[in-house]
């Protein structure tokens, strides 16, 4: 490691009418390295984030920059300092080329500064993408990209500013395994050319396999930092919550699976989804494991009728249904938790009563077609408190709440509806280590409650420790299915990257 | 729907790039061949359609939509709409033809006090939209009516006649180049032509162009990126009403006068010729020869259904389905 760190932190605290959002933190970092800063959500992550990238400013402490102590006002001044950031969501023009992206507002000139000099724009993105070894056509649209390519272009475009710290927060969270370890060989590069990187993720399983060093905070206080090689996965857990969490334990069903609820017989929907048949039992968790892509949402949107499918059957309790709509879905006890909640599970701009009643509420209504405001308050209020949902009232609005909460309510809205089907996409995305507990422990609740539950997920420890039965997906097919108790990580993926072309080679 | 599409594309990243890429030149192309075969099929139901007589009047009837078609498509780019082209138009028609007919200054001062006036117009609204935060669609109803009220308050509600100066007639109807005169191209088309090439031309080759598609495309991440977002949109409707400046010389001209109660209804032309050619309301996509495409559909089907006959009132019938047809196929390429 270098001799002289890049940044320094001393002492900072930052407080917000209420909470004291960060508290004698310190922190440092060193040209050439990846330092990992995890924590649960609130822990003050985000905070420091802002405060090193100028969006926030510090109550008192000291940030040294390059050994002299610096004051950042604002995001222009972070870049000046050679501090760039990659927000979760990313800020691009989807409309325009990967390289007039990367260039926007700096855009090389010609013809007395008016005329654009596109070839140099290109050429210029081209080298900055050969620099990092990124296979990418600086021409292409950016809205054409993966969110993978998208972010290497925000990469790109920070490192045009000539960034010698660049801060990625949870980049990883909307990416499939083959783009982690793609991103991985990127952060990489930069570690050999020098550039210093925090990152900040949610998820255990990459923590060591990218970091140098890790510092967890709690609450907003510092809890330490150690070296990546000097440290364990129990350790930075304890200190992150506070209390020892179990990762990797196993699920043990309570009960033994009883009747099949739904079966799907040779579902096809173009080339998203090709021949996929499947069962689940009640009080069964079915997990659906597969790369991004492999088609496991497109499954689950086509059972529960929001997608058109081109043939296939399905059976709910042994008797034949017809889905074409949500509707028909929910009629027959199908309910789905979409991976974007905000998007497609709730209207985060109405309260939690009016969320948790939607799904149900011609139940909630008069023969007039007056609301029953005493029937939802009563029924959201026994939601409330089954899942303990943290709100501070029935009609708080539902964007106020916590990731975690969030999912709750999206999970009563279909308890409302008493499903006997529960399709869950991504569950835990997006949500710290605490809540994914209790929703791991809801799911549980459920499947014991008798409910068939499918759980689609990306993280690999999660589908091993949650699933009964593991049905792995990969291009739009089901290449295996296998024993929840007995599966391995390396067996799944084995799974999940056994494409067609390769099947027919061998 | 995004996130899907996403996850198609990491699938097989290669079709997928190149098949939005189709897409989105299936629409331009869907334009174009649509007024072919408009042309085609009209030809084929009159023998008086396919005229050069008839061509160039159906050429000099898009002059005017065209040229406000082309202002208001800078503005739609950058995911606003302007609704005050019309009455902007005829707002600087009447002040060019105050300054020529009743001030009885030169001709070029007339032209010179259009172009301002239209400038300062789209300025203002550009301001209200970017500084106050006022939402486009009211900022800009609001300066339709204002304009509208003005012209006819300096008018005093009737038309003025450019009695004393019969060479603003020219402008429109003269023809500049004599090796045209041959053909009888009046200048309002070469100047929709020219004007057209130099709209797309800046739009696709200069900062302003970037910026004005980027903007539409995600505003926020322009702003982050060090730019000052405020100035450029500003600009764009400044340019809009530079544009109805031109147009408002054009119909002054056209006509030989200024019509202060003309106008309304001038800026949903205007907006139907963008969209039929494929700019997206929603901002972040547009080209200048798909909204010349538009225009010259619209005016090429008023002018056929004339022709055949069919009664006015069924014309604009046909022009809403028209509209209403192009933008299903608009959102049917972008579902893909």
């Amino acid at each position: 490691m270098a001799a002289e760190p890049i940044i320094v932190v001393r002492n900072l605290s930052k407080a917000f009418p209420g909470v004291q959002a960060l508290k004698d933190v310190q922190f440092d970092l060193y040209p050439g390295e990846v330092h990992t800063l995890v924590g649960e959500n609130g822990a003050g992550k985000s905070t420091l984030m802002k405060i090193l990238s100028g969006v926030y400013q510090r109550d008192s402490g000291e940030i040294l920059i390059g050994g002299r102590p610096v004051e950042i006002h604002n995001p222009r001044a972070a870049q000046r300092l050679g501090i760039s950031i990659i927000h979760q969501e990313l800020n691009l023009m989807n409309h325009l080329t990967a390289a007039q992206n990367i260039f926007i507002g700096k855009e090389p000139r010609r013809g007395g500064g008016i005329l654009l000099d596109e070839k140099a724009i290109n050429a210029k993105a081209k080298e900055l993408f050969d620099m990092l070894h990124v296979d990418l056509d600086p021409r292409v649209k950016v809205g054409e990209l993966t969110i993978a390519k998208q972010q290497m272009v925000e990469i790109v475009k920070a490192l045009s500013f000539d960034a010698r710290v660049l801060i990625m927060d949870e980049p990883t969270s909307p990416l499939n395994e083959a783009e982690v370890e793609e991103l991985f060989e990127i952060i990489r590069h930069l570690r050999a050319q020098g550039v210093g990187i925090v990152y900040i993720t949610h998820r255990m399983d990459e923590l060591f396999r990218i970091s140098d060093r890790i510092t967890v905070l709690r609450d907003g206080q510092y809890m330490g930092t150690f070296r990546a090689s000097e440290t364990n996965l129990d350790q930075i857990i304890s200190l992150m919550v506070g209390r020892k969490i179990d990762e990797t334990a196993r699920r043990v069903s309570k009960m033994e699976p009883g009747d099949v609820v739904l079966e799907v017989r040779n579902l096809n929907r173009g080339r998203f989804i090709k021949n996929v048949s499947f069962t689940v039992r009640r009080g069964e968790i079915l997990g659906f494991a597969g790369l991004m892509g492999a088609g496991r949402t497109e499954v689950a949107r086509a059972v529960f009728g929001a997608d058109p499918v081109d043939s296939g059957e399905i059976y709910v309790k042994g008797k034949k249904v017809v889905i074409r709509h949500p509707r028909d879905a929910a009629k027959h006890g199908i309910g789905y938790l979409s991976e974007d909640r905000k998007r497609y599970g709730l209207a985060v701009g109405m309260s939690v009563i009016d969320n948790i009643c939607m799904t149900d509420l011609p139940t909630f209504i008069t023969p007039f077609g007056v609301l029953k405001q005493k029937k939802m308050q009563k029924t959201t209020s026994e939601q409330v408190e089954a899942l303990s949902i943290k709100t501070p009232s029935l009609v708080q609005k539902v964007k106020f709440l916590s990731g975690g909460n969030q999912q709750k309510v999206v999970i009563a809205k279909w308890l409302v509806k008493n499903c006997d089907v529960l399709f869950f996409d991504e569950p835990t995305r997006g949500i710290d280590v605490g809540a994914k507990q209790e929703i791991y422990q809801l799911l549980n609740e459920l499947a014991s409650l008798g409910k068939a539950i499918v759980m689609i997920s990306s993280e690999l420890p999660e589908i091993l420790r949650m699933s009964d039965r593991i049905v792995v997906m990969c291009e739009g097919r089901i290449t295996g299915e296998l024993e929840g108790s007995t599966a391995t990580e390396e067996a799944v993926m084995k799974l999940a990257t056994q494409r067609e072309t390769m099947m027919k080679t061998a | 729907m995004a996130n899907q599409s996403n996850k198609a594309a990491a699938q097989s990243p290669v079709k997928t790039v190149s098949g939005t890429k189709g897409a989105s030149a299936r629409q331009k192309v869907l334009a174009f061949s649509s007024l072919v075969l408009l042309i085609i099929v009209f030809s084929i139901l009159s023998p008086n359609f396919f005229q050069p007589y008839n061509l160039i009047a159906i050429m000099l009837s898009t002059a005017v939509n065209g040229v406000l078609a082309i202002g208001v498509t800078f503005v739609i780019i950058t995911g606003g709409i302007d609704l005050s082209v019309g009455t902007m138009m005829t707002f600087t028609a009447v002040m060019a033809a105050q300054t020529v007919a009743v001030w009885n200054l030169p001709v070029i001062v007339g032209v010179f006090v259009a172009l301002l006036v239209g400038t300062i117009c789209g300025m203002t609204s550009g301001i209200m939209v970017a500084k106050f935060k006022i939402p486009p669609f009211i900022a800009t109803l609001g300066m339709s009516m204002l304009t509208k009220g003005l012209s006819l308050i300096i008018a005093n509600s009737k038309p003025i006649y450019f009695t004393n100066a019969p060479s603003f007639s020219q402008i429109a109807m003269g023809t500049m180049f004599p090796f045209l005169q041959d053909f009888q191209i009046p200048n309002a088309v070469i100047i929709l032509f020219v004007l057209a090439i130099l709209a797309s031309f800046v739009l696709n080759n200069t900062i302003f162009g970037r910026y004005t598609f980027a903007i539409g495309s995600n505003e926020e991440a322009v702003r982050l990126s060090g730019i000052d977002t405020d100035r450029w949109k500003i600009a764009v409707y400044a340019v809009n009403g530079l544009i109805c400046g031109v147009a408002g010389i054009l119909i002054a001209s056209r006509l030989n006068s200024a019509q202060p109660a003309l106008g309304q209804g001038y800026e949903l032309d205007a907006i139907a010729a963008a969209v039929i050619g494929g700019t997206s309301l929603s901002g972040g996509e547009g080209t200048i020869l798909g909204t010349i495409i538009g225009a010259f559909i619209m005016s090429t089907l008023t002018n056929g259904l004339r022709i055949l006959s069919v009664p006015q009132e069924w014309q604009i019938v046909m022009t809403g389905i028209i509209i209403i047809f192009a933008v299903y196929m608009d959102m049917l390429r972008k579902r893909r």
